[in-house]
């Protein structure tokens, strides 16, 4: 493994990280996915060794890196509000790591002037950094952070000041840079940011990590409603499975008793259980189908999201119900209206 | 908006009256000084003198405490620790204080019975009357305006910038060298600026520790109780205007420094 973080603990006043583990190959793109005060940034730190751990270790490439002062971990660490120097140009910025390690001024200047061509701010380097915009000082700050040559690129919510044309472009950027062999822990609070970038995902709740894998794993199975959340997937429920003699069918038991008839391989067993918004029907009336699981309900909220309409319904326990919407303008689907929903055994999904 | 240009008018006539206050009683002294009694004054040596020792001494208290006090303050603005909030009042202690009670605390400190006063005697200096005894009246009462100036200075430099520059290879002096000195450097100037003002304005202290030689200040107060009005009168207009020229010179010089490096 290229880097190893094991149980690493840190107590602060109001907030701890608590036996986080996680380990990366060289050239990996981890994303390590949670809200804010999760302790993401703090594990940052960590990392970078601007804050020492209570206990656990950290070994890169082999060489145990936890007491190591920050100066020489080769870790770069990019933040979110791109903290690049204002009393510098961009040209000082980018040289600043350069001169500490006291490099001769025309490889100095071939290095500035190479990172800045590869980042497309070559034609900014006298620039002073207040008069940048917040695209071009986050790749300042990329590129100062690129001349450490550093062993591993730790990104802070780096996109998140940035605004939806430059966070694509500095996101194919992040992409060229990993894909070039750049090592990258990458920080976010962002679902898309994670899929669309990660090959490996932690995700990271009050100072642990709860799930970590490749992403399409981790969101397809999700282990807690919590990551279930980060997906999109409301529809999330701890249940028993068992066989139903006089139905013939395997049901889910839920916590409060409701029960959903399922397919699958399990029996007799606990988990979760997941039904997609977008898998779940609504009409006024019951209507016959090949859907087993058929609810009478009460709309309790309405509210528009970018692929439609979203429908919470309360048919003993609450579902999210997504429409387009011209089906909801069709059935006038509104609060307090009393709907069937119905979705197939097949379209519930078990995770032990 | 009637209610606001009304307020805004009553705003103007309390600040002018402010102001009027300020500006009233110099403008008083350089119109009642005839130009013939300013070239007289300038003329004598020992006023000369005595407004060359006031700069120089007030110049070297705020370089030689600019020395030690700036690190004091990046050190109280950039680290929580026990007594802080202590130190930072000591800090505060000679503010509030009168200047003359200031001045016997000092005279106590550099006197011959002290350990200071010996180790000067010891290399053939008697501190009481000696410059560098003026220095350090003035340093003890001018130096909370700069270490609080630099305190805000080093405070408003963000910690996010200073962590990395460290990630980026630099040491804690580094950092403080290239990142937090520039970056605080137009709080402390201002911080320098009012400390060199303020020792160069000093009295009451001053005038315990070195009576002679006389810097100006103290001049001026032995010409008023010893001849009057009239004779301090030319001396106080020559070191006010001095006075002004330097400040408004240094303030310029900064404020071009500023714009330059935007």
């Amino acid at each position: 493994m290229y880097l190893e973080i094991k149980n690493i603990n840190k107590k602060f006043e109001n907030f701890s990280l608590n036996n986080v583990s996680f380990e990366l190959e060289k050239g990996d793109y981890y994303i390590i996915l949670g809200v804010s005060g999760s302790g993401k940034s703090v594990l940052m730190e960590i990392i970078s060794g601007l804050i020492n751990v209570d206990s656990g270790s950290i070994i890169l490439d082999g060489k145990d890196i936890t007491n190591e002062k920050i100066q020489k971990r080769d870790i770069g660490i990019l933040f979110q509000d791109f903290a690049v120097f204002p009393h510098m140009t961009v040209r000082e910025n980018i040289a600043y790591p350069l001169k500490l390690r006291k490099i001769n001024k025309s490889e100095i200047n071939d290095k500035v002037l190479f990172l800045s061509t590869e980042l497309g701010i070559n034609h900014l380097l006298d620039k002073n950094v207040g008069l940048l915009s917040g695209g071009e000082a986050q790749r300042v700050a990329l590129a100062r952070t690129l001349a450490i040559s550093p062993k591993i690129l730790l990104l802070d919510e780096p996109l998140s000041a940035l605004d939806i044309v430059l966070r694509n472009e500095l996101r194919s950027l992040l992409r060229n840079l990993n894909r070039n062999g750049q090592t990258i822990i990458h920080v976010t609070h962002d679902y898309e940011e994670a899929v669309s970038l990660a090959n490996e995902v932690a995700i990271i709740q009050k100072g642990e990590i709860i799930q970590s894998g490749k992403p399409k794993i981790v969101f397809q199975n999700p282990k807690s409603e919590f990551v279930a959340n980060f997906s999109g997937i409301q529809n999330f429920f701890k249940a028993k499975i068992y066989y139903d003699e006089k139905d013939a069918i395997k049901k889910a038991t839920l916590e409060n008793g409701f029960e959903i008839a399922i397919s699958c391989n399990e029996v007799d067993c606990e988990g979760n259980i997941i039904v997609r918004s977008e898998n779940i029907l609504i009409s006024e009336e019951r209507i016959d189908s090949s859907a087993i699981n058929n609810f009478k309900g009460l709309i309790i909220d309405v509210f528009p999201t970018a692929l439609g309409v979203e429908i919470i319904v309360d048919v003993g326990v609450e579902f999210y119900v997504t429409v387009t919407k011209s089906s909801s303008r069709k059935l006038d689907l509104i609060q307090g209206k009393e709907i069937w929903i119905s979705f197939k055994a097949t379209s519930v999904q078990f995770i032990s | 908006m009637q209610k606001f240009q009304k307020f805004h008018l009553i705003l103007i006539l309390l600040g002018s009256l402010v102001l009027l206050f300020i500006i009233a009683p110099l403008l008083g002294l350089f119109l009642n000084t005839s130009s013939a009694e300013i070239f007289e004054t300038v003329k004598e040596k020992e006023v000369r003198d005595s407004i060359w020792l006031t700069i120089w001494t007030s110049m070297l208290a705020t370089v030689g405490f600019a020395i030690i006090g700036i690190p004091l303050a990046y050190f109280l603005a950039k680290r929580k620790f026990l007594f802080r909030r202590l130190i930072l009042g000591i800090i505060d202690i000679p503010v509030v204080i009168p200047h003359s009670a200031a001045g016997i605390a000092i005279l106590g400190f550099i006197s011959r019975d002290s350990a200071l006063g010996q180790m000067a005697e010891s290399v053939g200096i008697n501190l009481v009357g000696h410059p560098i005894a003026i220095s350090l009246a003035m340093a003890f009462v001018s130096v909370p305006f700069l270490i609080n100036a630099a305190i805000d200075g080093f405070s408003s430099v963000p910690d996010r910038l200073e962590k990395v520059a460290m990630s980026l290879g630099a040491s804690s002096a580094k950092v403080f060298f290239t990142i937090s000195l520039p970056l605080a450097w137009r709080n402390i100037v201002s911080g320098l600026i009012m400390m060199f003002a303020r020792g160069m304005s000093e009295f009451g202290a001053v005038v315990i520790v070195a009576y002679h030689p006389m810097i100006t200040p103290v001049m001026i107060f032995e010409r008023f109780g010893a001849y009057g009005l009239s004779y301090a009168r030319p001396v106080a207009a020559i070191f006010v205007f001095i006075c002004l020229l330097i400040f408004i010179g240094l303030r310029m010089l900064t404020k071009e420094k500023n714009v330059s490096r935007n």
